[in-house]
């Protein structure tokens, strides 16, 4: 019973990330995709203003989707990470690439560093999350066993792949529908436009592939399969698909503002799909969540702990977002730190 | 002859795993004082600044928050590296005995995640928010620091220390007790003496620089400001820390006798156990070089000569670090206290002359001690790392899991292609942040210079902290 509310838990700390550091991830996509200095200078400004205060915020849930697996399922963390290996290793270091990239280049001066960083910056926006939907594939079509090492055949195939590219395609719609939002906040029309355009096509190539792993899934994770296409899974799948028409409804209309909420929709909904399509395995047919399940002392007080994290965190980063999207937060300038310039009222 | 064979089979997965663990964990810990500690410092300095309503301590305080961002942000990821790595390096522990000390970790994820919502309400609210609200908004912030050392140390100290489970007839930890798993006989000495260290580290690496800059003649108000705060916060901290790092030691010896034995290379169980500075641990248990203080050991431990002290031997060899592993941890040892003990005196002189004279020292060689101490309480925490983690060889979780039962089955090829790329990347990183820092330093000398010409000030950058707003900035 507590095992299962866990893994509900470790489900929306999920659903959380692929959101939230999706959204961050998609920004640096649209980086990458922004093109030369100069045409790109006003997306990639936009997109260092908007993601600032908020994407350390957005990492986080990454390493609460970790403490939960290691502590509540220690079995099912130390299969993930022998047989996912590579993939997780070339994630991790995507991580500290990009992140470094990202707060490195706001700092730099000189337009080559920060081509430089920028650069370092994009590319792993888009290695990162697809080596961790690769992973996430592998766990998906059952080749995470206690027996597996890890090998290419882990992730290197039909499943893997498909959620690898669907994890990109989905912070790459994150990213342009919250930067299209971001724009008009941030007065800038013509971007907001911009990203309009950038978020309608992410759509609809997600929704393509969306039907291809459905069809892919069908012979290569069959009990997913069967769990996206009945009961729960199914429910989820239609609530991620009619996101999906409400998002690019509301994309098309002039103002566009709310189609923040069904975006996040799409995305959380199709991680919660997954994640009742597996029921009720952690890894399908070899290891089920009773199973993988760490000591009962331990799962209560992980439900305590979490249950803490939701009392205190939310309301902060409510508040973070609140701030965030009413133009209280911004970052200091250089006219801030010289002296003279700032803090004094004379 | 069983022993020997037990050493050798040591997987060769095992040199690049830690060596890639202690790469990663010592590069993070550079960073980890001024996560912990440069949020108060700051903070202190902003109060400060909006009380005496002081331009200058709010400008020290923004250009400190300045740096926080960019620290802040490498910190994150050279931390969520380490998460991986529990999973990529160690499945083998994370697997047994992840959901018997993982916990603390469960603490340090969310106050990890109060500390980043805070973090960027605090950098990212100079400009707009009301003054007192910002700083207000701020205030929580070394609390949350607090709170996920606290997680991460609970492990750590449950490493050292395990407790809060019993092991079935397989050897699998059954019947957890999360509270005894938490509060280790460790957990207390490691905690605080880890806070302090980091409250000491940040405040001397922060007047560090300022110190610097004192020595080159800028003896202004701003220097002097950025140097007295948070030297004189360090200086406080640094006699207690002294205190605190000796009572650690002593617990040591009384929970975890053969890790004693390493950091102070002693071989044989016996009373009026000599004690050494430096010196080099043999397999046959002889030592060369170093100083011999007859006697001092045992008095160290127990106060007392004839305190009995256990030595190396007291266990087989498959269950004690090696000679070089002892020597190492030793040496590391001496340098973490022989640092903190000067620190101590550097910390008296600053006293002294402030009871007595009210002011700072004049000597340029008080300065150049000042300089010269942040770097070193850097390499002290390094050094203390290194005796806890070395000094607990060869177990991972003290003689419960060796390192060796606990590594990735991976092929040690991947794992060595991996560090090269971890080595690499690492440089990179913490070379452009080395370099984004002195950029600042530099451009903010600059401005500094009352007769430079001040650059033409855009329309995005005129909007001042705590100031009118002007409106349509928002772009």
């Amino acid at each position: 019973m507590i095992a299962g509310v866990i893994a509900v838990v470790l489900l929306l700390a999920v659903a959380a990330y692929a959101c939230g550091g999706g959204t961050d991830y998609g920004a640096g996509f649209w980086d990458l995709t922004a093109g030369g200095a100069e045409r790109g200078r006003r997306p990639r400004w936009l997109i260092d203003h908007a993601m600032e205060p908020v994407w350390e915020v957005n990492n986080v849930w990454l390493i609460f989707v970790l403490v939960i697996m290691w502590t509540g399922f220690p079995v099912l963390f130390q299969r993930v990470f022998t047989t996912m290996w590579l993939p997780l290793a070339l994630a991790a270091v995507g991580i500290v690439l990009r992140g470094a990239g990202f707060a490195l280049r706001r700092p730099a001066r000189r337009l080559s560093g920060r081509r430089l960083y920028g650069a370092v910056f994009a590319v792993s926006s888009l290695l990162t999350p697809f080596f961790l939907g690769a992973a996430a594939g592998g766990v998906a079509s059952g080749r995470v066993t206690s027996a597996a090492t890890a090998s290419t055949d882990a992730w290197a195939n039909p499943t893997s792949l498909l959620f690898g590219l669907l994890a990109v395609a989905a912070t790459a719609v994150l990213g342009a529908v919250f930067l299209a939002a971001d724009a008009r906040r941030f007065a800038a029309p013509d971007l907001h436009g911009y990203f309009r355009r950038r978020a309608l096509g992410a759509l609809a190539v997600l929704a393509v592939l969306a039907v291809i792993t459905l069809v892919v899934t069908h012979g290569d994770a069959p009990h997913v399969w069967h769990g996206l296409t009945h009961g729960v899974g199914l429910f989820f799948v239609v609530v991620a698909a009619l996101c999906t028409l409400a998002t690019a409804w509301l994309l098309t209309r002039s103002s566009g503002a709310l189609s923040r909420v069904p975006a996040v929709g799409v995305v959380a909904s199709a991680v919660i799909a997954w994640g009742m399509a597996q029921r009720p395995y952690l890894v399908p047919t070899s290891l089920t969540v009773a199973e993988g399940a760490g000591a009962h002392t331990t799962l209560r007080w992980l439900g305590l702990v979490s249950l803490v994290a939701v009392v205190l965190v939310v309301p902060a980063v409510a508040l973070l977002y609140w701030l965030d999207t009413h133009g209280e937060l911004e970052g200091l300038t250089d006219a801030d730190l010289r002296p003279g310039g700032a803090g004094e009222e004379s | 002859m069983h022993t020997v064979l037990l050493l050798a089979d040591a997987p060769p997965q095992t040199l690049p795993a830690r060596s890639m663990m202690a790469f990663t964990l010592a590069s993070h810990i550079i960073l980890v004082p001024l996560g912990v500690a440069l949020p108060l410092i700051t903070l202190i300095m902003h109060g400060h600044g909006l009380r005496r309503n002081d331009p200058t301590a709010l400008l020290l305080a923004r250009r400190w928050s300045a740096v926080m961002a960019v620290q802040f942000a490498i910190g994150v990821v050279t931390g969520t590296v380490l998460s991986f790595e529990f999973g990529l390096l160690w499945p083998g522990m994370m697997g047994r005995w992840g959901d018997v000390f993982g916990i603390g970790f469960g603490v340090e994820a969310w106050a990890f995640f109060l500390e980043a919502v805070l973090i960027a309400v605090y950098l990212y609210g100079w400009r707009r928010l009301p003054a007192r609200t910002h700083f207000l908004l701020g205030l929580p912030l070394p609390l949350a620091a607090l709170l996920g050392a606290f997680g991460i140390l609970a492990a750590n100290s449950w490493m050292n220390t395990p407790r809060g489970f019993s092991l079935d007839r397989a050897g699998h930890p059954v019947d957890v007790k999360i509270w005894k798993a938490i509060f280790t006989p460790m957990f207390g000495p490691q905690y605080w003496h880890f806070v302090v260290a980091m409250l000491v580290t940040a405040g001397y690496v922060v007047a560090g620089v300022y110190a610097v800059g004192w020595l080159r003649g800028r003896r202004d108000r701003y220097h002097r400001l950025g140097f007295t705060v948070p030297f004189t916060l360090a200086a406080v901290f640094t006699p207690v820390q002294f205190v605190l790092g000796d009572s650690i030691a002593r617990q040591v010896f009384h929970k975890q006798p053969v890790k004693f034995a390493a950091m102070e290379i002693v071989w044989k169980t016996d009373t009026h156990q000599p004690e050494y500075l430096f010196g080099r641990l043999h397999p046959n248990g002889s030592i060369s070089g170093g100083i011999r203080i007859p006697q001092l050991d045992s008095i160290l431990a127990g106060f007392r000569p004839d305190t009995k002290v256990t030595g190396l031997t007291s266990v087989s060899a498959a269950d004690r670090p090696t000679a070089t592993q002892a020597t190492i941890a030793h040496w590391a040892f001496d340098t973490m206290v022989g640092i903190g003990s000067v620190l101590v005196l550097l910390a008296l002189w600053y006293a002294a002359l402030w009871v007595l004279r009210r002011r700072l020292p004049a000597s340029p060689w008080f300065f150049r001690c000042a300089a010269v101490a942040g770097v070193a309480s850097v390499v002290a925490v390094e050094c203390g790392w290194i005796t806890t983690e070395v000094g607990r060889q060869p177990w991972i979780v003290y003689q419960n899991m060796r390192v060796a039962d606990a590594v990735t089955a991976t092929r040690p090829t991947s794992l060595w292609i991996m560090l090269g790329l971890i080595v690499l990347v690492y440089v990179l990183v913490f070379g452009s942040f080395l370099v984004v820092l002195l950029r600042m330093r530099s451009r903010w000398r600059l401005a500094d210079r009352t007769d430079a010409p001040r650059p033409p000030q855009e329309p995005p950058e005129t909007d001042t902290p705590y100031g009118p707003r002007s409106a349509g900035s928002r772009l």
